[in-house]
């Protein structure tokens, strides 16, 4: 019998979720060995020629991992999709913009100044800007165009799977790998596969008690307890308003979840969800009291949309 | 053509629903720019709700709700009183003008107050233009009818 094709690609990624990959560790060889692996740049030497030559539909598996930031992105996303009869979003920058998405609160001319030009790092000899196209004396170099806004896959093509984290976590990458083997009928399309269907609290063992928060602190400014709750310590922890699937990692290691598993069920916009549960918490009555606890939460925006922000209902600031 | 400000207006069962009302058996005039959406509480309110209603096209948002201390559920409008200016904090780092969202406790008594927080809002919104935001391109009309 034919092995089925699996194809692994990166668009705007930090090559995390390849990582992530590989951390299944002995387990790579049974991929290696159940499927064909057509396409996967980071490890293996592949061209894009060689997926357009590709049937259309031919790949039975693509993970593609990253968001779309530039030309090549989009046009490598609508390629995989053309090619592969299930393509799946893999990882918090594919799902939702991740990371990348934290760009959409400046615009591109701010972004590039600063990099080019404004930064104390920089060094700028010659007014270096990027540019799309370049003459040397071989002849004209091309390169991809940086979009103005960060979007997740699902907004340049049709995704048929989601799969959450920054990185997905290996034990959950490896059940959906099984899950597909095993030939069961596969979940409808859309279906968040690899995480659970509750928040990150829900996974966590710290101890919760009533909360009653005056003051927020970063975690450099305190030293937790590590038994007890982050949150009732006043420690800004995303796990109310993030999905369950990981195991509460980074709460086990004494650091607070920062929402890489996106928003939970039923939730369309992660960074609402956390403004929600925050002011159930806060313990202030008066507006000006409930000021001097906000004025406490350091950069509120990218804290509650630090993955989401791509996904968000706003998506990005208005930039005028 | 003349802007005519959209805006929702989410208020509370108990208190600011009946104030409405009472604005309008007394024959009150207020602006008829509010669309009024009922919620048991204004604890209910979602920030998502609110996110939402920009996303659709309103061009400003009102939640009123009990004064302090006279909430139905007790603690409802404390809640209130903390997700509004937090998500008023959150607007603006999203490029949305603060003062598109608006919080007032309205009794059922109130109906001046009421006809006078919505004169007043729907003025205000009427300098303030049409919402801008590139998310916020749906019109409500569309889904509201009318
Ligand atoms: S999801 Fe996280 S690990 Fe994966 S590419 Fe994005 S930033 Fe990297
Ligand atoms: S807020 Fe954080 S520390 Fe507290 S229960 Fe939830 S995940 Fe655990
Ligand atoms: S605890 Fe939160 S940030 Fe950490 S891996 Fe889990 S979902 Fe991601
Ligand atoms: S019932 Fe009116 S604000 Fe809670």
């Amino acid at each position: 019998m034919q092995k089925p094709k699996l194809a692994l690609y990166w668009a705007a990624s930090c090559g995390g979720c390849e990582i992530a990959v590989l951390d299944i560790q002995e387990k790579i060889l049974d991929v290696a060995n159940t499927f064909d692996i057509v396409f996967w740049p980071v490890a293996m030497d592949f061209k894009y020629d060689d997926v357009r030559k590709m049937d259309d539909k031919s790949i039975d598996i693509c993970l593609f991992n990253g968001a779309i930031r530039n030309s090549e992105n989009e046009e490598i996303a609508h390629l995989l999709r053309q090619k592969s009869k299930t393509l799946i979003a893999f990882g918090s920058c594919a799902y939702e913009g991740g990371i990348p998405g934290l760009a959409n609160l400046s615009s591109k001319e701010e972004m590039l100044n600063f990099v080019y030009k404004e930064s104390p790092s920089t060094i700028s000899v010659d007014n270096g800007f990027p540019k799309t196209h370049y003459n040397v004396q071989e002849g004209e170099i091309e390169i991809p165009e940086l979009y103005d806004y960060v979007k997740p896959l699902k907004d340049v093509v049709a995704v048929d799977y989601y799969i959450p984290g920054c990185p997905p976590q290996p034990e959950q990458i490896w059940k959906v790998i099984e899950y597909i083997l095993s030939g069961q009928p596969l979940p409808p399309t859309g279906s968040i596969l690899g995480a659970g269907d509750k928040t990150c609290c829900d996974e966590c063992p710290r101890e919760r008690k009533e909360k009653k928060i005056k003051k927020f602190y970063r975690p450099f400014e305190i030293i937790p307890n590590p038994d007890e709750c982050l949150l009732d310590q006043g420690i800004i922890c995303m796990g109310p308003a993030t999905r369950s699937g990981c195991g509460a990692l980074c709460v086990k290691a004494n650091v607070p979840c920062r929402g890489c598993y996106g928003a939970p069920p039923n939730c369309l916009d992660q960074g609402s969800k956390m403004i929600s549960a925050l002011s159930s918490v806060i313990d202030a009555h008066s507006p000006e009291e409930i000021g001097q606890v906000l004025d406490t939460i350091a950069d509120p925006i990218g804290t509650f949309y630090r993955f989401s922000l791509a996904y968000s209902i706003l998506k990005r600031r208005d930039i005028q | 053509m003349s802007f005519e400000p959209k805006i929702i207006g989410f208020l509370c069962n108990w208190c600011s629903y009946s104030g409405a009302d009472l604005a309008g058996v007394s024959r009150i005039k207020s602006a008829p720019n509010v669309r009024v959406i009922r919620t048991m509480c204004s604890g209910r309110v979602d920030p998502t709700f609110i996110l939402k209603a920009f996303q659709l096209g309103a061009d400003g948002v009102v939640v009123m709700g009990c004064h302090p201390g006279d909430c139905h559920y007790q603690e409802g409008n404390y809640k209130t009183m903390r997700r509004i200016p937090f998500l008023k904090r959150i607007i603006k780092d999203f490029g949305i003008e603060q003062e598109r969202l608006r919080l007032e406790w309205v009794s059922a008594s109130e109906g001046d107050i009421y006809a006078k927080v919505v004169n007043e809002f729907t003025e205000e919104i009427r300098k303030l233009g049409p919402i801008k935001h590139p998310s916020c391109k749906v019109k409500l009309e569309k889904v509201l009818g009318g």
